[in-house]
């Protein structure tokens, strides 16, 4: 088993450095910082070597599961192979060390690479523009729904409510609301689909759109779609595409062509962008020509010599963030469309489709499965059985997971499915790599019958055992102190 | 190439295991009408050396800053960079792990980003910091909102000599929240505080940046008073580098600090990713946005780290949370705390004092040769020069010689139509400096 790791304030001691500058070669001016506005006492940072400093992070990087060190089928993330040739390529110097400001001469690579990235993502979603801005996926959803309030806002209507379906995201209610909006949540049907009764009842004069993932979370193509697209433009609102789940039907259908009038790309989930630990990701937003004028500026433009950017855009809803959108995390996603292709990338959602179906089917009847349809590119099961004979829930089959080195599914979502568990395998896995969790999966199930409580216990070889949650929240540690501080 | 380890042969096993004897098939639940009947309209794939040489060409286009020489600043810097940074945040368990879901596999994240809030606590003198916004604008924006929550009001002051994008992001954040923005006018390239009193009227938060964007030092003391004067919440955009020097906005009274990231580790990146900074004090501590990381125990009596308040966030509260974030910028962050942890506790003062004292030399030296500061006000590392020349011009012209020679404040302040912002950081030396002002001479 793994050590832990001291914090890094635990290995400081004064005196010791891990950097060298150089002299300073100009005169030192004397007050150039009134006293008032001088800092008297130090940051309190860590004081440390380099080999130190290299050694602590390196020991703790050992102590997380990743794409690179193990299969991660976590549900609505995507959490598919990060190709290594994106991560050179935007550590380029021409890519990573260019200034926001610089003259547009200066920086024509980077304004095309950005024009024509856009340019694909709009094809790829049967869009007429796609801004680049937006940071992340809920980022992405608050500029879409602040796009959607300026477009009914510009017609002289005000419309305030935003329907969800009880299956979304939670980021969707929580745009809605940073954004100004009323969340109406519907029920689904019993196929796990938007319930048409339901949908009209809500879809009135108020409502300003409806948010929709499609396939949804439960990784299942809605096969009414167009209907509910004509129910919400009937009543005078617009569709909202939530691309989390994008990586099913690239090559075979487009938001745009499903009726949605606005889509965000999670360039960290479809497009193959590492997460991070977390993020950077990229929210691409791209939008049918009516809600063009709305779209944040600046944007590149290319006259068939000179790519520049403008701020022609009288009607914008403004800036959603400084400067550009993630550029850098945009060079991975542009690396990785080029690689593949049109061909490649509708390969790439036939066998993450492959692959969960696979899954899926083996995982049967094992573990219940609440809507027997085909899936998209995952699926949603429930340990029920199991539960019922032998007290083991789905946070204890994740646990189990653990140590068997597989980074468990999305648990206990979406909402309306008990004892979820969301599984998403991606393309990028090989067939061993399934049939290993697959039996992973099911020698859990068999250890819930013949010994609940090592299942109950788990995990039992990683680093730390289960945490308490609670006591962290009730006894609020955020900051390492000084001891005697 | 794609990436996708199936053989024909594997796709054939797999589909008899599901029952369908093609991929297609999987696919019959989207309705004929809205299926795509053609091929995406884009480039063929290639190989990963096509593609390499495709972006390598590309990036030659741009003129890097290693090449030139720059005096660009105006909210992101050219800082040096230790290679160690690069080094650590290239480990892929690192950068190829999600949000740490579970904190058993996720200690590396969770440790970093702990360690990081408390690094950025003792920088900006404040109690909590999240785990990290987007970047310094958003943060900015954010802040306005969780004072209108916490407050009850909705208006929000801002100082005219905020970082124009943070204010143009501000004003959508505020528009689609329902907070009506009121700015703060200058004077001499400083707010002009006698105009704050009025302006504070039932107002959530007054918003100032110091330095400001005119790289000015703000009185920071008549700032606060008009906060608290108030009944507002006072929210401080800082520069972290400059804190190395500065006195912490914790200790002025501040109850929520934000600020771009981006000098501390991060590479320019034509805008991103950067990260946000966030930092409040104690009474706040249930309004921060996204995510944050709490000290605790397991079962088997170790220490460890968990995603702690997460009642605040958005995939428990839905529509009732205090921000929409989800994805942060964890590795950004990472990036950041080596950089601090680099630097240490002499480091990043040192790095301050040789900022401070580069741009006063450079100053000194073009008030010699008649670019004459703009204003009077003590500043840090950037200052604003009135120009003989057209600044544009002037950025045009030394750009082709490999010159960054700064950003003309024209375009976000008509008023300064004549002045030139520019920016000295530790990695600029005196024959640059002496170059730069050579040029600008030559240019009268």
């Amino acid at each position: 088993m793994k050590r832990l790791e001291p914090l890094i304030y635990e290995l400081s001691s004064p005196g010791r450095r891990a950097y060298s500058l150089p002299e300073c070669d100009v005169p030192v001016p004397s007050g150039a910082i009134p006293p008032g506005m001088a800092r008297e006492i130090p940051a309190e940072l860590p004081e440390v070597s380099e080999v130190d400093l290299v050694r602590h992070f390196t020991r703790l990087s050992q102590l997380n599961h990743g794409v690179d060190t193990g299969f991660y089928p976590l549900g609505s993330c995507t959490m598919k192979y990060n190709p290594k040739v994106n991560e050179q390529a935007s550590r380029l110097p021409g890519f990573a060390a260019i200034h926001p400001y610089q003259p547009e001469e200066t920086v024509q690579g980077a304004l095309q690479l950005m024009y024509e990235c856009s340019r694909y993502l709009a094809e790829i979603a049967g869009m007429d523009e796609v801004t680049l801005q937006p940071a992340a996926g809920a980022h992405g959803e608050l500029t879409g729904l602040l796009l959607i309030k300026a477009y009914h806002e510009h017609r002289g209507e005000k419309r305030t409510k935003v329907i969800v379906p009880d299956s979304s995201h939670g980021t969707n209610p929580a745009s809605a609301a940073i954004g100004g909006l009323e969340i109406v949540t519907i029920k689904s049907d019993d196929r796990g689909g938007v319930d048409l009764e339901e949908l009209r009842k809500v879809a009135d004069r108020d409502c300003a759109a409806l948010m929709l993932t499609n396939p949804n979370t439960l990784g299942l193509f809605d096969e009414n779609i167009h209907v509910i697209a004509d129910i919400v433009h009937e009543a005078g609102g617009l569709l909202y595409y939530d691309g989390a789940n994008a990586n099913a039907i690239m090559g075979y259908t487009r938001p745009g062509d499903m009726g949605f009038d606005v889509v965000h790309f999670n360039l960290h989930k479809t497009f193959s962008t590492p997460h991070g630990g977390g993020g950077p990701g990229s929210g691409a937003v791209g939008v049918k020509k009516k809600l063009a004028p709305y779209m944040p500026v600046p944007f590149v433009t290319f006259d068939g010599s000179k790519y520049a950017l403008s701020y022609d855009k009288p009607l914008t809803i403004g800036k959603v963030k400084s400067f550009y959108g993630n550029f850098g995390v945009v060079v991975k996603a542009y690396t990785y469309i080029r690689a593949l292709g049109p061909d490649g990338l509708k390969r790439v959602s036939e066998d993450a489709v492959l692959n969960a179906n696979y899954v899926m089917r083996r995982l049967v009847p094992t573990y219940d499965l609440p809507y027997d349809r085909h899936c998209k590119h995952e699926f949603v099961v429930a340990p029920w059985s199991i539960k019922k004979r032998t007290g083991v829930r789905t946070t204890d089959i994740a646990k189990r997971l653990l140590d068997y080195g597989v980074h468990p599914p999305t648990t206990y979502f979406p909402l309306i499915v008990e004892e979820a568990l969301m599984i998403e395998p991606t393309e990028t896995e090989s067939v061993e790599t399934l049939d290993y969790f697959v039996q992973a999966m099911l020698e859990i199930a068999e250890e819930a019958e013949k010994d609940p409580d090592k299942v109950k216990g788990a995990p039992h070889t990683t680093p730390v055992g289960r945490l308490d949650e609670a006591g962290a929240a009730r006894n609020l540690n955020l900051r390492w102190r000084k001891p005697g501080d | 190439m794609n990436y996708i380890p199936h053989t024909d042969n594997d796709r054939e096993r797999m589909l008899e295991a599901i029952g369908v004897g093609r991929v297609a098939e999987l696919f019959e639940d989207i309705p004929k009408k809205v299926r795509l009947g053609r091929p995406l309209d884009l480039p063929p794939g290639m190989s990963e050396l096509e593609v390499y040489s495709l972006l390598y060409g590309l990036s030659k286009k741009n003129l890097n800053l290693n090449d030139c020489v720059s005096f660009l600043g105006a909210g992101v810097y050219d800082h040096f960079i230790p290679a160690v940074v690069d080094h650590v945040i290239s480990r892929s368990e690192l950068y190829t792990a999600y949000t740490p879901y579970q904190p058993e596999v996720s200690q590396a994240v969770l440790q970093i980003i702990y360690e990081y809030q408390t690094a950025i606590c003792e920088l900006t003198g404040m109690d909590v910091s999240n785990a990290s916004h987007y970047d310094g604008s958003t943060a900015a924006a954010e802040a306005a909102i969780i004072a209108a929550m916490h407050t009850g009001r909705r208006k929000a002051v801002v100082s005219e000599a905020v970082h124009p994008e943070y204010r143009r992001t501000i004003n959508t954040y505020a528009h689609g929240y329902g907070i009506e923005v009121t700015e703060i006018p200058c004077s001499g390239g400083v707010t002009d505080w006698s105009r704050a009193p009025e302006a504070m009227s039932g107002a959530a938060t007054l918003i100032v940046q110091n330095p400001n964007f005119f790289g000015c030092l703000e009185e920071l003391q008549s700032a606060e008073r008009a906060a608290h004067g108030a009944g507002a919440l006072f929210t401080v955009i800082v520069d972290p580098i400059s804190l190395g020097v500065l006195r912490p906005p914790g200790d002025y009274g501040a109850d929520i600090v934000v600020g771009e990231g981006q000098s501390l580790g991060n590479a320019p990146s034509f805008g991103g990713p950067y990260l946000g900074i966030f930092a409040v004090k104690s009474p706040l501590v249930r309004r921060l946005p996204g995510r944050v990381i709490g000290m605790t125990r397991d079962n088997r009596g170790q220490r460890g780290f968990v995603m702690t308040l997460q009642t605040r966030e958005q995939h428990i509260r839905r529509e009732k949370a205090t921000s929409n974030i989800c994805s942060n910028e964890a590795l950004c962050a990472a990036a950041a705390l080596v950089y601090m942890t680099t630097m240490g506790k002499q480091g990043m003062r040192e790095v301050g004092e040789l900022c401070t004292a580069k741009s006063h030399y450079l100053a000194g030296r073009l008030a010699e040769v008649g670019y004459r500061p703009a204003f009077q006000a003590p500043f840090f590392k950037e200052f604003a020069v009135r120009c003989p020349v057209e600044p544009e011009s002037i950025v045009t012209r030394l750009a082709g010689e490999g010159i960054l020679a700064g950003y003309p404040l024209g375009r976000a302040y008509p008023q300064f139509r004549d002045c030139l912002l520019i920016a000295v950081t530790e990695k600029r030396t005196r024959s640059e400096m002496d170059t730069f002002v050579a040029r600008l001479e030559g240019l009268k």
